[in-house]
Order: structure tokens, then sequence, then C-alpha cells
């Protein structure tokens, strides 16, 4: 290996990029694919529910199982606005 | 007992019936009865590749729908002794394939003595790619160190664990990393995803490496398998993947640049 081709990996190493774009793909369509089929559902119906209550986007609800060997957790990420309207979530209606 | 074995990859053009044909004739050179099948019904290519277009007469959905014997069907490869070609429908559509006629097939095989079955998978994640899949023990996953590849590579690697018989059966289908069009110059210089990280990706034991080469062309070019072309890189590549199928302990080699002369250098000609 020359001294040339030693700064030429150093500014051409698109394979380091690959493999860090793939680890990131793989294991987020793992997880996509290890979802049970009710979960698109359960989202729907959760979304349901709290825009009962708050005025939100389905974009700012995050459902997520993770399982951990013989136990599965499902995690619930909701976003809400930054001034929560008044009117909707308190109980004067 | 006959082992059915898959070779598949979800990508199309990285080597799935290079590798079916290399792979089961290795295993025929060995002294194994072996059966090949072309699972791709409509775009059929393991007959040009194994030469023996101009001898079929009958097909895997002939047999399926009764109009021909499995017997009838075979095609008994003209190089080894141990070898038969189920070849795939040209006219048919995919969906001539069930469940139960591929099923009906394997078990015949079985009663005929074959010792290993491999199926060639059509690309895609199909209905065709499928049916080559969920008979099988063992997967032999085709992947090039490129990122469309290892990406399908993964997908068909979650099929294999959720769909086939093994997985329906709550067991584990023995999967294989077969990594092809490698070119270790290219791995050296930074411009190609190296065998470690393809493995590390995917986490499936590796069963081998198939450099670049030049040799493949030129065998299907000929129609003869690539690893009756002893002298080839591909083709002891190829050799070392069966014989480690078989349970050997064989050395990767070819994973690192040739040491090459000023003179090819100079020339970048490459054997």
């Amino acid at each position: 290996m020359s001294l040339f081709d030693y700064f030429a990996r150093k500014k051409n190493n698109t394979a380091s990029i690959a493999k860090e774009r793939l680890q990131v793909i793989v294991a987020h369509e793992r997880r996509q694919n290890n979802k049970p089929d009710y979960l698109a559902a359960l989202q729907k119906d959760i979304m349901e529910v709290i825009k009962k209550y708050v005025d939100i986007d389905i974009d700012n609800i995050e459902v997520q199982l993770d399982n951990h060997g013989n136990f599965s957790v499902l995690e619930l990420n909701v976003t809400l606005p930054d001034k929560l309207p008044a009117a909707k979530a308190g109980n004067s209606r | 007992m006959a082992k059915i074995i898959v070779v598949t990859s979800g990508k199309g053009g990285v080597g799935k019936t290079t590798t079916s044909s290399a792979i089961s004739t290795g295993l025929a050179l060995r002294g194994h009865k072996t059966a090949v099948i072309d699972f791709d019904i409509g775009l059929r290519n393991l007959d040009l590749i194994m030469n023996c277009e101009r001898r079929v007469v009958y097909d895997f959905v002939n047999v399926i729908n009764g109009e021909a014997t499995l017997k009838q069907a075979l095609i008994k490869d003209k190089r080894c002794e141990n070898l038969f070609i189920l070849p795939a429908s040209q006219t048919r559509d995919k969906d001539a394939l069930t469940k139960e006629g591929v099923e009906q097939v394997l078990n015949e095989l079985k009663e005929l003595g074959f010792e290993y079955v491999i199926c060639d998978s059509p690309a895609g994640i199909e209905h065709g790619a499928f049916m080559a899949l969920y008979f099988a023990d063992e997967a032999v996953v085709v992947a090039n160190p490129e990122v469309s590849s290892v990406r399908d590579s993964d997908r068909i690697l979650g099929i294999l664990q959720s769909k086939s018989r093994k997985a329906e059966l709550g067991e584990n289908v023995t999967e294989h990393l077969l990594i092809t069009r490698y070119d270790p110059e290219r791995v050296a210089r930074g411009e190609m995803l190296g065998v470690a990280d393809v493995e590390e990706i995917l986490a499936t034991k590796l069963l081998g490496v198939i450099p670049e080469c030049q040799s493949v062309l030129k065998a299907s070019n000929q129609g003869v398998p690539v690893i009756h072309d002893t002298e080839s890189r591909a083709g002891k590549a190829y050799a070392d993947a069966v014989a480690r199928l078989t349970g050997e302990q064989v050395e990767h080699r070819f994973l690192t640049p040739e040491h090459k002369s000023l003179f090819q250098r100079l020339f970048r000609r490459s054997a």
C-alpha cells in the first residue's frame, strides 16, 4: 500500500458510508417487520382517543413494540403541541 | 434423507443461478445424488447455464399438473453422473406452483434417493421465491457487497425466519451467507463493503466468498458450471463453499488482493 493509497482511502472511503447506512436501515426494517399486524390499528385507535382531548397530528404519535426475550414493551410516544388549546383540554365541554 | 437447500437473494442478478449450478454440480462431483430445480417460472435460465436448454421436453409445472412424470422431466447432466436438472416452465404463470404440488415433487425426489435438492429461487419476494424457500432445510443467501443487495438479503432472511415451513413448526432454517462478485482490491481501497461488514450487518454465518472473476462469464457463455473450471478463482471458491456445505472445515481464500508484479500493475490486467 503506497502513501498515495493511504490518503486516497481516507478521502474516498465510501464503503464505511455504505455500512453505516445499511446498519441504520436494516435495524429499522427489522423492527417494522417484527411488528404484529394489530399495531397499526392500535395506533389509529389511540390517536382517535387523544384527538378527543388534544388536537394533534398522527405523525406525532409513535407506537413501538420492543422484544426483550420473554417479555415485550409497548412504548407510546405522543408529542403534544406547544400550546395546549384550553377549550379542548379543559372540562368546559 | 434428502436435504432441501434454497439458493435465494431477494435482489436479481447477484448470482443465484450461477451459484445453484455450481453448488449442485459440486455436490454431484463429490458423489452425492443431487437434483437442481429452477423455480423461475416464465424466465427459466438454469437450463442455459447448465447447457441442457435443447434437451428440455417436460418441465416442473408439467410434473405438478400430472402432464408428465418426474422421471420424464428430470434431465440428466452430461458432465456429472449424479446430477439431474428439473427445468422451469417457460410459458406458464408462476401461480402454477402450489404448495401441495411442490411438496409432492420434493417428496418424490426423496423417494428416488436424492441426497440434495437445490432450489434455484427467482428474484423478488413474490410467489415463486416464496415457493422456492418454503420447504427449505437450509438456505444459501447470495449477496453482492453492495447496499441494495445486502438490504434485500436481510429481507429474505426475515422471510425465512418467519414464513418458511420450518419457521411455522418453530424450527430454524440453517442459513448460509455467500458473498459473490467480491473485489478484494476495491475493499482494500475502501470502495467496497468487506466480508466482515456484510457478515456483521446480516448476522449470518459465512459459507464462502466468490471473487469477481472473468471465468464466471466464460462459463455461462459455454453452459459449463464455473465449478468445472478448477483453475479459476471463482471455481476454486465455489468448490470450497460446497465442501463447507457438506460440513468440512475449509479456510476462506481470495479475501485479500493478489500480489501483482510490476508488469501486471502497469497493464492492469487481471487473471
